[in-house]
């Protein structure tokens, strides 16, 4: 409410449950974030790659279409388990994706199996939450959209200076720096055994 | 006397509530749905709780015939029904029917046939009482938004 729609993030929903679709589009709408869902992860790519392909623009000198996208996705959250594509190989695709790599992804499963949670954040995860999601869960998502978003736009300063100055190049060094940082710090739901574990009543 | 009869349906709506929740029908996540509904959605619960009786008697029927064919062996296809009731039955908070569900998935994994159906009329038994105890919880939903004249959220206990 009240937040203009070019500051909105854009969340891609994926969930082949029609009930945790429609759950997990209201939690994010009432997290303030602008919601697309679909039922697989090959619609997911489609909808990711569609964007991809038809909104460069041609006046800018740069090649990343990643940063040109008319309808941004900011962070892609998909269910593990699916018939066909699972979370899991949709996550994959998005992390060998030159243009889509650096997009957030967050996985939700309702089986807590620490080998499938560790996985994925090898894989590049960002999160690992437990079904069902709760509104405490999403507040984590906003930084990984925050920090995806400085580092395009350092990107896309990288790209434009076409010959760079040392002095930016050291920028981009110690951003670099901080998002290795960021990665070790991140938390691991297996070996903190915390927050996406919650114990269900009886 | 309109002010009586939204306090008594009031006290009705809790009472049924605190049965549901004492009784592990319901569990915290059905609270999460009713935190959820506002303005913008103010049937939220019951669009989800809809969908997912839809779903559930798909389900059910599914496991029946299943279970009722003679040369029935596909257990795995039946824990593919289980995890899909066991998931959506968990999203809303249908507490004993998920852990009925988790007893029935054992029974699967064993190829316990005999064990399958009495988890099925287990829970075809739970998904009646659920069933009914929130059509019962959603009417006086309804008489309330009438005694009051206005509509307003659903309320926490």
């Amino acid at each position: 409410m009240g937040m203009a729609a070019e500051s909105q993030f854009h969340v891609l929903a994926v969930d082949d449950s029609i009930i945790d679709r429609k759950l997990i589009q209201k939690l994010l709408k009432t997290s303030s974030y602008q919601v697309t869902t679909v039922d697989s992860g090959t619609k997911a790519l489609e909808f990711l790659g569609l964007h991809q392909n038809d909104t460069i623009n041609p006046n800018t000198p740069s090649s990343s279409p990643n940063n040109h996208q008319e309808v941004e996705v900011n962070l892609v959250i998909t269910d593990y388990c699916m018939p066909g594509m699972t979370g899991y190989d949709l996550l994959k695709k998005i992390k060998e994706s030159s243009s889509l790599r650096n997009i957030p992804v967050v996985i939700m499963s309702s089986e807590n199996v620490p080998s499938r949670i560790t996985r994925c954040l090898e894989e590049g995860a960002e999160e690992f939450f437990l079904k069902p999601v709760r509104l405490s869960d999403l507040s984590k998502l906003r930084p990984h959209m925050l920090k995806t978003k400085f580092k395009d736009q350092h990107q896309k300063q990288e790209e434009k200076a076409a010959f760079q100055s040392p002095k930016q190049q050291k920028t981009e060094q110690n951003l670099q720096q901080q998002q290795q940082q960021c990665n070790n710090n991140k938390r691991k739901a297996i070996d903190e055994g915390l927050s996406p574990l919650r114990r269900r009543t009886r | 006397m309109l002010g009586l009869a939204a306090d008594r349906l009031r006290a009705d709506m809790n009472r049924l509530l605190a049965f549901l929740f004492h009784q592990g029908i319901l569990d915290e996540q059905f609270l999460q749905l009713q935190q959820l509904q506002d303005e913008s959605s103010p049937n939220f619960v019951s669009e989800v709780v809809n969908i997912y009786f839809h779903e559930s008697e798909k389900l059910l029927r599914s496991l029946r015939s299943l279970l009722m064919d003679r040369e029935f062996s596909d257990y795995n296809k039946m824990g593919i029904h289980l995890n899909q009731f066991m998931g959506s039955s968990s999203s809303i908070g249908a507490n004993r029917i998920r852990n009925v569900c988790v007893a029935f998935r054992a029974a699967s994994e064993q190829n316990n046939r005999a064990g399958c159906l009495r988890a099925l009329e287990l829970l075809e038994h739970e998904y009646c009482f659920l069933k009914n105890k929130l059509h019962e919880l959603f009417q006086i939903q309804q008489q309330r938004v009438l005694a009051a004249g206005v509509r307003y959220p659903m309320q926490n206990i």
